[in-house]
């Protein structure tokens, strides 16, 4: 039910980023962005906790009156952060984590392929489905 | 008819036409399938080829002779110039042009037409086209075909040269072999491989892209492979047109392209199209993708890592962005490494880009990797038609790829749900296991072997729930509260700790005074026990019932003896009650012990698990006496619900011992396996009560026969899909089991709860 996602790798920079076309995308662009602070001081706060799969997932990062965002981060540091509609109805915290963990995998298929390049953005037409599939279940 | 007066230019025209037709090089009769894919190739409506059939008198005839071809061809250069249809008019329409047909692919036409307008003869163009499948390509208007007609006879005649000439590039002889072969009308080969000079017949595969009802032959034709920019690896010659070729002279032409190939490794692309699925391998261009895979990986049945494939596959210069495509497309199991079967399908998808075709989104049946040998081919063919043309529905709309025409007439077909080939979703239960579902779990298994330490888990999972249910109703009592993995414990470790259960179960109450032998336990199907009582079983169920045919190889585990959950609350039930019902209990249960020595005799139960395959129910519960002494902990439960559970006991112990039989008489590979899936079933096929004793019967039977299995992938892989199948038919009968258990124990739950209930109205009166 995802409005927006996106991919950022470990220096900050967005691997992969999908909004559905319908909204203003910049809008997302910059949710997604200032996202990443809050990410990151979510990180360090953890410190050297254990990284298992409950702190890969971060939670709600912040709300907007429209629209919630939420954050991932994987071992490797990079992060998948997710915007959903407020409207909806509230999407069950287990959803969400589960979107996460289809992201994830999905990611890391992209990364098992050897033609992709580690810092290329993400172009793999499964990756693009599975997202499509993520979002599409908004509309 | 009257007679047909034709010019020269239309006589030759037309007499190269008619031996394009004339697949049987009988001189004689046009086959009609090419006849009509020329009709449509000639853009008429329907109606009007009709009536062209009809004039010429082929209709009459029902086949198309040489004049009969003739007049067709003249009425359609009639209607092609406006004329109206009539008999009369095939002679009295002057300066008719000569009958077009169109190629609907115009990117071939301006490069045969470049190609052979460029030089008549023949020879020099083959440097950048192969020769299309006979007569193919584009019918020049007027003198042009006027002129290709001479050259192209002349062609028919240098050919023999042009394998020498042509090919001055790389690979070469291959395509010369190729032509030379096919230029034998080899059983309906009557091709012309003719290159560039000659009538090229449009693609007909691509004019009569709605219609199939034509020559099914084209349907597998037709990308007018961009021949020119298609670049082996070599930068060869593209022998795209081996795309074009007959169906029949696909295998020709491969096995000579594999000879040459061989010399000239990585520089040749076997045609991507077979006859009807245009992603089908032939056997040829399978044998040179195994080649190419030995050069890589020496081992069959190892993997090549995601680098060296990818420095392979970089060769063949495509775009990266395809070559992840094709990557992702043909990675089955996600692991980063190809295997032989995942190895020709990503090279088959390369060939068939770099000859125009579209990549498809998702994996083309034909193309799943498959766990059958390689000598197997007949299953491979099977293997498609079996699963359907699932897994292309997405391909139906290659029309966004107009150089496949031909591709969306059998792409439609393959419009099947995808459900059953994809692995990645959860596996629906099979009853009957079939071959794709095997494989898909074999796949999964030695794709991705982390699975199988799942699957056991899996398995334990719904045993142990299933246990843990039994024991808190047994300690209900007692107040233990056993959740779902502390009960676990007891029954994952050993039969030690089994037996601890038991003799637990046993204090608590005896056996029921019923001797019908409650159902021996189902072997635990795998050593290992997993904690979680809450996965989807039915998905673990389906899928690792494969997996567990190889942990249960890997790990032929003793199978501890489990007390039939019926058994367990049995005993609950009456120890509140009635301290006689105590001793009663415990009187039998101490039958229970003597009684088990007999767990051993296995022999007895392979009897028994071996008649019991088709018997009846009652049968089965006469029986179990004798299976009793494996059941120890069922005898309470089964005396106390003589009544209505009696009959389900009896069958859950009846399909318990065939699998406890089984258990015992191989104890090496399934000894643990039945039993585990028992517990596994119990949780999550409830329903399936009635064919629990035909399915613990089968399953016993099954696994009594089972031989070990080899665990590696490679070998025996019949045997072990065989015994997937059988151990799925035991796992669907031990779910029916654990459904009818699950029933018991509910009802036995019942009569617990109302027994309390009367006592605690009597108590009052005993306090008096």
């Amino acid at each position: 039910m995802a409005v927006c996602v996106a991919v950022i790798a470990k220096e900050n920079y967005p691997l992969y980023i999908r909004s559905i076309p319908t909204e203003n995308e910049l809008k997302f662009h910059y949710m997604v962005h200032t996202s990443l602070d809050v990410v990151d001081e979510k990180i360090s706060a953890m410190g050297k906790a254990l990284v298992d799969q409950r702190e890969l997932y971060l939670g709600l990062l912040y709300p907007t009156e429209d629209y919630k965002v939420y954050g991932y981060v994987t071992n490797s540091k990079v992060k998948f952060v997710m915007v959903v509609d407020s409207s909806n109805t509230a999407l069950r915290d287990n959803e969400i984590r589960s979107m996460f963990r289809k992201l994830h995998n999905s990611y890391t298929d992209v990364m098992c392929n050897p033609f992709y390049n580690p810092g290329d953005r993400i172009q793999s037409r499964a990756f693009d489905s599975m997202v499509t599939s993520m979002m599409i279940q908004v509309c | 008819m009257e007679g047909l007066t034709l010019s020269d230019a239309e006589q030759k025209y037309y007499s190269d036409l008619f031996s394009y037709c004339d697949i049987e090089s009988t001189k004689k009769v046009a086959a009609n399938g090419r006849v009509l894919e020329l009709f449509r190739a000639a853009q008429l409506p329907n109606d009007v080829v009709l009536q062209i059939m009809e004039l010429c008198g082929a209709t009459r005839l029902g086949y198309f002779g040489r004049s009969q071809f003739y007049i067709a061809l003249k009425l359609v250069a009639v209607a092609q110039s406006g004329f109206p249809l009539r008999v009369e008019s095939i002679n009295t329409v002057k300066d008719l042009p000569l009958p077009r047909f169109v190629a609907s692919k115009n990117e071939q036409e301006s490069r045969h037409a470049a190609s052979y307008s460029s030089d008549s003869e023949n020879q020099g163009s083959y440097s950048g086209v192969i020769p299309p499948p006979p007569g193919r390509g584009q019918v020049k208007k007027g003198s042009v075909s006027h002129d290709t007609v001479q050259p192209r006879t002349s062609a028919d005649q240098q050919e023999p040269a042009s394998p020498v000439v042509s090919p001055q590039q790389s690979p070469p002889t291959s395509p010369h072999t190729w032509r030379k072969h096919s230029r034998h009308p080899s059983g309906g080969n009557s091709e012309r491989p003719l290159a560039g000079p000659g009538p090229f017949w449009s693609p007909f595969g691509e004019a009569q892209s709605g219609s199939s009802a034509g020559d099914t032959v084209w349907s597998g034709h037709s990308p007018p492979p961009p021949q020119e920019t298609w670049v082996s690896f070599a930068d060869t010659p593209p022998t795209s047109t081996l795309l074009t070729m007959h169906p029949a002279s696909v295998q020709d032409q491969t096995t000579v392209r594999t000879v040459a190939s061989a010399t000239t490794a990585n520089e040749i692309r076997r045609q991507s199209s077979s006859y009807d699925d245009p992603w089908k391998i032939t056997d040829e261009q399978r044998q040179y993708y195994v080649n190419q895979f030995k050069t890589i990986q020496p081992d069959l049945n190892g993997f090549i890592p995601g680098s060296a494939a990818k420095e392979f596959f970089t060769k063949s210069k495509l775009p990266i962005l395809e070559l992840s495509h094709i990557w992702e497309l043909s990675d089955f199991d996600k692991d980063g490494a190809l295997t032989l079967d995942e190895f020709c399908a990503a090279f088959h998808l390369v060939v068939a880009r770099k000859n125009g075709y579209d990549l498809p989104e998702k994996l083309p049946e034909s193309l799943m990797p498959k766990l059958i040998d390689l000598e197997d081919s007949a299953d491979v063919g099977d293997q498609p038609g079996e699963v359907g043309y699932s897994g292309s529905p997405a391909e139906a709309p290659p029309s966004k790829s107009p150089s496949m025409p031909s591709l969306n007439q059998t792409w439609p077909e393959l419009n099947q749900s995808s459900e059953d080939t994809a692995i990645v979703h959860p596996v629906p239960i099979r009853m009957t296991p079939s071959k794709i579902h095997m494989q898909e779990m074999e796949l999964k298994r030695t794709g991705s072997d982390h699975t199988n330490p799942t699957s056991p888990l899996l398995v334990k999972p719904s045993d142990l729930s299933e246990e843990s249910k039994i024991n808190s109703s047994v300690k209900f009592a007692s107040g233990n509260t056993v959740d779902g993995y502390s009960s676990s414990d007891s029954f994952t470790s050993d039969p030690e700790q089994i037996g601890n259960n038991v003799t637990h179960q046993r204090s608590h109450s005896g056996t029921s005074p019923d001797n019908t032998a409650p159902p021996p336990p189902p072997p635990r199907p795998q050593p290992s026990h997993s904690r979680s009582s809450s996965l989807d079983m039915n998905r673990t169920f389906a899928v690792t019932t494969g997996q567990q045919q190889a942990g249960v190889v890997a790990h032929p585990p003793a199978v501890p003896p489990r007390p039939q959950p019926s058994q367990a609350p049995g005993p609950v039930v009456h120890r509140p009650v009635d301290a006689d019902g105590l001793i009663t209990h415990t009187s039998t249960s101490p039958q229970q012990i003597p009684e088990q020595p007999n767990f051993a005799d296995f022999s007895q139960f392979e009897v028994f698990a071996a008649s019991n395959v088709n018997e009846e129910q009652d049968d089965e519960a006469e029986k179990h006496p004798e299976v009793l002494p494996v059941e120890k902990a069922s005898d309470p439960a089964s005396s106390l619900r003589v009544a209505k559970t009696d009959s389900k006991i009896e069958e859950k112990t009846a399909a318990s011992v065939p699998a406890n039989v089984s258990k015992g008489t191989t104890p090496l590979a399934p000894p643990p396996k039945p039993v585990r899936r028992r517990l596994k079933s119990e949780d999550e096929l409830r329903p399936e009560v009635d064919e629990h004793t035909q399915k613990t019967g089968v399953l016993a039977a099954v696994l009594a026969s089972q031989p070990s299995i080899p665990r590696s992938v490679g070998k025996d892989k019949k045997a072990i899909q065989a015994s997937i199948r059988r151990n799925k038919e035991t796992n669907t009968v031990l779910a029916r089991l654990n459904s009818e258990l699950q029933q018991q124990l509910k009802d036995v739950l019942e009569e617990r709860i109302s027994l309390e209930v009367q006592l605690e109205q009597l108590r009052p009166f005993s306090h008096l």
